[in-house]
């Protein structure tokens, strides 16, 4: 854990679909380097309260600020481009382009930032020699196992050097040994290029991987750290 | 499990006899192990000693169930203390933890935040162990897991017990 300024800092968001909030008052910081789990029960927010940090969804209040940038200020392209250039994300089912091979898949968002074949791909090759599955970079999705699969997904994600690495369940597909691989894989790569981790979680085990967990409860934050 | 604290805890609500001290407890956490009333007598006249309780009255014959106990203001910081500083997380907690959970919601004392406090022991612990995993041979890593899989169980106890502590204060008040 570092004591640098907030890489990512929300303050009292507020999301409802319907009638129904899903965040009320969410407040949220990480700093570069750092991993965050975020707990809490199913439906308390956690997934919405990633997508507002993210810049996926907007929240009806509250601030998202990204270094110096608010993400509620700018347009959707220019989030767009800032999700494809510094952040990584990482969901439960790899979500792989089934139609790629696991080479051109981490290559992918290389690719959309205009970047050569040719160095895209060995970018990638690197990055999966790292997560210990370039055995299968020749394979399509549909040819690999769920573990191999979500190193490939890993891969994608850090692939770009992202600052930070939105991770949401990442491990929920996968068996005791394997979860335990990627969550290694994982928070090994992002402590040695900086990269914050912003991980959605309801293992505790997978958690302890973590610098610190907060707790989302009724969409609302209960940041662990202080809590004793 | 501290029975002393239990007993005062129990207290809190009003003072009581030695006899009616046992029965509260005996119904609420002693399904498999009620008191004998010589732990009864010992723990009061323990808490006594250290002004946790004082006799607010005594009728005639011998033995704790003849005094009428009262928790003073010392007693109440102590169970207070009690109920706030986490257990230190280890496998078959749970008769502590509920014993915690039942009181706090007797005494009006904020549950919820008693679990909290536990869980987040719980993880300092688990992410201990986790380090200890990381860098150490195999032996170390089943040996950790083990240890990790228990604390999990735990902690999966305080997260169901969390999403039903308003169903627990309505039965637990009555």
């Amino acid at each position: 854990m570092t004591t640098a300024d907030p890489l990512l800092n929300a303050a009292g968001l507020h999301k409802s679909y319907g009638p129904t909030p899903a965040l009320d008052g969410a407040d949220f910081s990480v700093r570069p380097g750092e991993v965050v789990a975020v707990m809490g029960p199913s439906g308390s927010g956690k997934s919405t309260l990633l997508h507002c940090l993210a810049g996926i969804i907007r929240p009806d209040s509250g601030t998202v600020h990204y270094r110096e940038r608010e993400l509620s200020a700018m347009s959707d392209a220019e989030r767009s481009a800032l999700r494809r250039s510094e952040f990584g994300f990482i969901f439960q089912f790899g979500q792989l382009v089934p139609e790629l091979t696991c080479t051109e898949n981490v290559a992918l968002p290389l690719r959309l930032t205009g970047m050569g074949r040719r160095e895209a791909e060995k970018r990638a090759t690197g990055w999966l020699e790292r997560l210990e599955v370039d055995d299968v970079r020749h394979h399509r999705p549909g040819q690999v196992s769920g573990g191999q699969g979500q190193r490939v997904a890993v891969a994608r994600a850090l692939v770009t050097g992202p600052r930070v690495v939105f991770a949401d369940e990442p491990t929920g597909a996968l068996d005791s040994l394997n979860g335990e691989r990627v969550m290694q894989l994982l928070t090994d790569a992002a402590h040695d290029t900086g990269a914050a981790v912003v991980l959605v979680t309801h293992e505790a085990r997978v958690a302890a991987y973590s610098d610190r967990e907060i707790v989302v409860r009724d969409g609302r934050v209960r940041d662990m750290a202080g809590a004793l | 499990m501290s029975i002393g604290h239990t007993l005062l805890g129990l207290l809190e609500s009003g003072p009581r006899h030695g006899y009616d001290l046992k029965r509260a407890f005996d119904e609420r956490f002693g399904h498999d192990r009620p008191l004998h009333y010589g732990q009864v007598y010992s723990t009061m006249s323990r808490l006594l000693k250290n002004g946790l309780v004082e006799v607010e009255g005594v009728e005639p014959g011998e033995g704790p169930e003849r005094k009428r106990y009262a928790i003073t203001d010392a007693g109440i910081t102590d169970v207070a203390g009690w109920l706030g500083r986490p257990e230190k997380p280890e496998p078959y907690l749970q008769s502590t933890l509920y014993t915690k959970v039942v009181l706090a919601l007797l005494t009006g004392r904020d549950a919820g935040e008693l679990l909290d406090v536990q869980r987040a022991e719980h993880l300092r612990l688990m992410r201990e162990l986790t380090q200890r995993k990381r860098s150490g041979d195999l032996a170390d890593q089943l040996i950790c897991d083990h240890a990790l899989f228990h604390l999990e169980a735990d902690l999966r106890w305080l997260e169901l017990t969390a999403a039903r502590l308003d169903q627990l204060a309505r039965e637990v008040r009555g």
